[in-house]
């Protein structure tokens, strides 16, 4: 385990530092908007990485309700939480696209609609988890994300149509139709690079979830095998 | 006593303690009465633009009198340990979220319908696509907000800051029906935009969160 | 462009607080343990 974890860590390394390579260096301007496009090389593989942690979510908290295993909730709790953060980089480094680019931070486009709303149902989710005070949290909160997963399409569907009735910003002008190969392959090989970081961030969250179920239990017996104070005679 | 017996008699129990106290609608139509006089502040409602924003006003109104609503729910069965007895009770799980969910759809209906004239006075308000499609989105619209929320509230029983946790995982769920109900009323009202595809979104949200709430409850009753 | 790289630099914030949050709850569980440990 520990020999796999290491591995993987100097791989995501080697794969991030050749990716910001590629992303800022390797790969060609774009025209139209110059040099501030390789937000793109962040940005997209960041919201891929999101969404299929978020996918992953799903299936654990479906497999914690059918078999209500603590591996699968601590799963859950993790991809959460690593989704989250990715999708809150996708927020960050959205609008700092969109200024110079379209000269407005925000703008209510289905695409940035949807995932703002994905992010604040998995907030919403982190929230019930942290509020609860039911002695099983996990099932509530794998109930809500079955929820939260299964409304994920209409908001997009909702937000598409509902954005492409208003004027809005075309998203962007050139890379990936039809373009250039080493755009191409900065893109991909930076999905591969935060791939391999959100798997390694997920790894330490769910060893931490692990031991901290494990300690629980242990501090809970440990409370019922105490001699009582007020010993039997 | 089979599941359908079962509804009823909780339905009409809910019904009848309602009837008598008028506890939620009470508070509801205030509520709903105060969400729109502060709006139109913020929005000057003249005839012609109060057309485009009505829908949205109107639902967000009713949106939040609903919450009002949904966290009484369950308030009188946890104080009386009524969710103990149902758990180790014979009875299906689902009779006690039907009967909770079309109970609170009445409440919400009712407020709804005698809020609808004050809206028309408020905003000069005439439909100018056909006004029973209105009936047909409210309906929708309703149950999408009233099942998921009367789930929800089963959900918050045992959290900190209950009042405030049912519309913190009741909202972001509820958004993309939100977005259809104040679409296609906003089409009805003005007679532009695509009614028919908010309907069936609406339509298909209701079955498919409907479906999964009925598959769910059961669960959520036994982890209290 | 600065956007450019306040954007990169945001992306490296973000990763690395929410590293800096999981290593203090670790140390957290760490002495938890050892409280308990030692009861």
């Amino acid at each position: 385990m520990r020999r796999t974890f290491v591995i993987l860590a100097l791989l995501t390394l080697g794969l991030l530092s050749y990716a910001l390579y590629e992303g800022l260096v390797a790969a060609p301007t774009e025209q139209t908007m110059g040099e501030v496009q390789r937000i793109f090389y962040y940005h997209v593989p960041s919201a891929v990485t999101a969404f299929t942690l978020f996918l992953i979510n799903f299936a654990a908290s479906i497999i914690y309700l059918a078999r209500r295993s603590p591996t699968a909730d601590a799963l859950a709790v993790s991809t959460a939480e690593v989704g989250v953060v990715f999708c809150t980089v996708v927020l960050v480094t959205g609008p700092l696209w969109a200024r110079p680019v379209w000269g407005i931070w925000w703008t209510w486009d289905a695409r940035l609609t949807s995932t703002l709303l994905l992010w604040l149902i998995y907030i919403s989710y982190l929230i019930l988890r942290r509020y609860s005070t039911s002695g099983q949290t996990p099932v509530i909160a794998a109930v809500l994300a079955v929820f939260g997963f299964l409304d994920v399409p209409f908001v997009y569907v909702a937000n598409r149509l509902f954005r492409t009735q208003h004027p809005q910003p075309v998203y962007f002008g050139g890379p990936g139709s039809g373009a250039d190969p080493r755009m191409t392959h900065a893109l991909l090989m930076n999905m591969a690079a935060f791939f391999c970081f959100a798997a390694l961030v997920v790894w330490l969250r769910f060893r931490l979830e692990r031991a901290r179920q494990d300690f629980d239990e242990t501090e809970a017996l440990e409370a019922l095998l105490q001699p009582d104070a007020r010993s039997p005679r | 006593m089979s599941l359908g017996e079962i509804t009823r008699v909780s339905l009409a129990k809910d019904l009848r303690l309602e009837w008598r106290s008028k506890d939620a609608i009470n508070s509801m139509l205030f509520f709903a009465l105060l969400v729109v006089v502060i709006f139109s502040f913020s929005f000057d409602p003249t005839a012609e633009e109060s057309r485009h924003i009505a829908g949205g006003i109107v639902w967000v109104a009713f949106l939040f009198a609903a919450v009002v609503a949904l966290n009484q729910t369950w308030a009188r069965e946890l104080r009386n340990q009524v969710l103990d007895a149902y758990r180790v009770s014979p009875a299906p799980a689902n009779a006690l979220f039907i009967s909770k969910a079309v109970g609170n759809f009445i409440f919400v209906a009712v407020l709804e319908a005698l809020m609808a004239p004050l809206f028309m006075v408020f905003y000069n308000l005439r439909s100018i696509g056909p006004a029973y499609e209105l009936v047909v989105v409210a309906v929708l619209a309703t149950w999408a907000l009233v099942a998921n929320g009367t789930f929800f509230a089963a959900m918050s029983i045992r959290t900190r800051s209950r009042e405030v946790m049912l519309p913190l995982i009741l909202f972001p769920i509820s958004i993309p029906a939100l977005l259809a109900m104040v679409s296609a009323t906003t089409a009805i009202l003005t007679g532009e935009g695509a009614y028919r595809f908010w309907l069936v979104l609406l339509v298909v949200y209701d079955v498919v969160f409907t479906t999964v709430c009925l598959l769910l409850f059961e669960t959520v009753l036994h982890a209290e | 462009m600065k956007f450019l790289y306040a954007a990169y630099a945001a992306t490296w914030i973000i990763h690395i607080t929410y590293l800096a949050f999981l290593s203090r709850r670790y140390r957290r569980l760490r002495d938890e343990m050892h409280d308990l440990r030692k009861k």
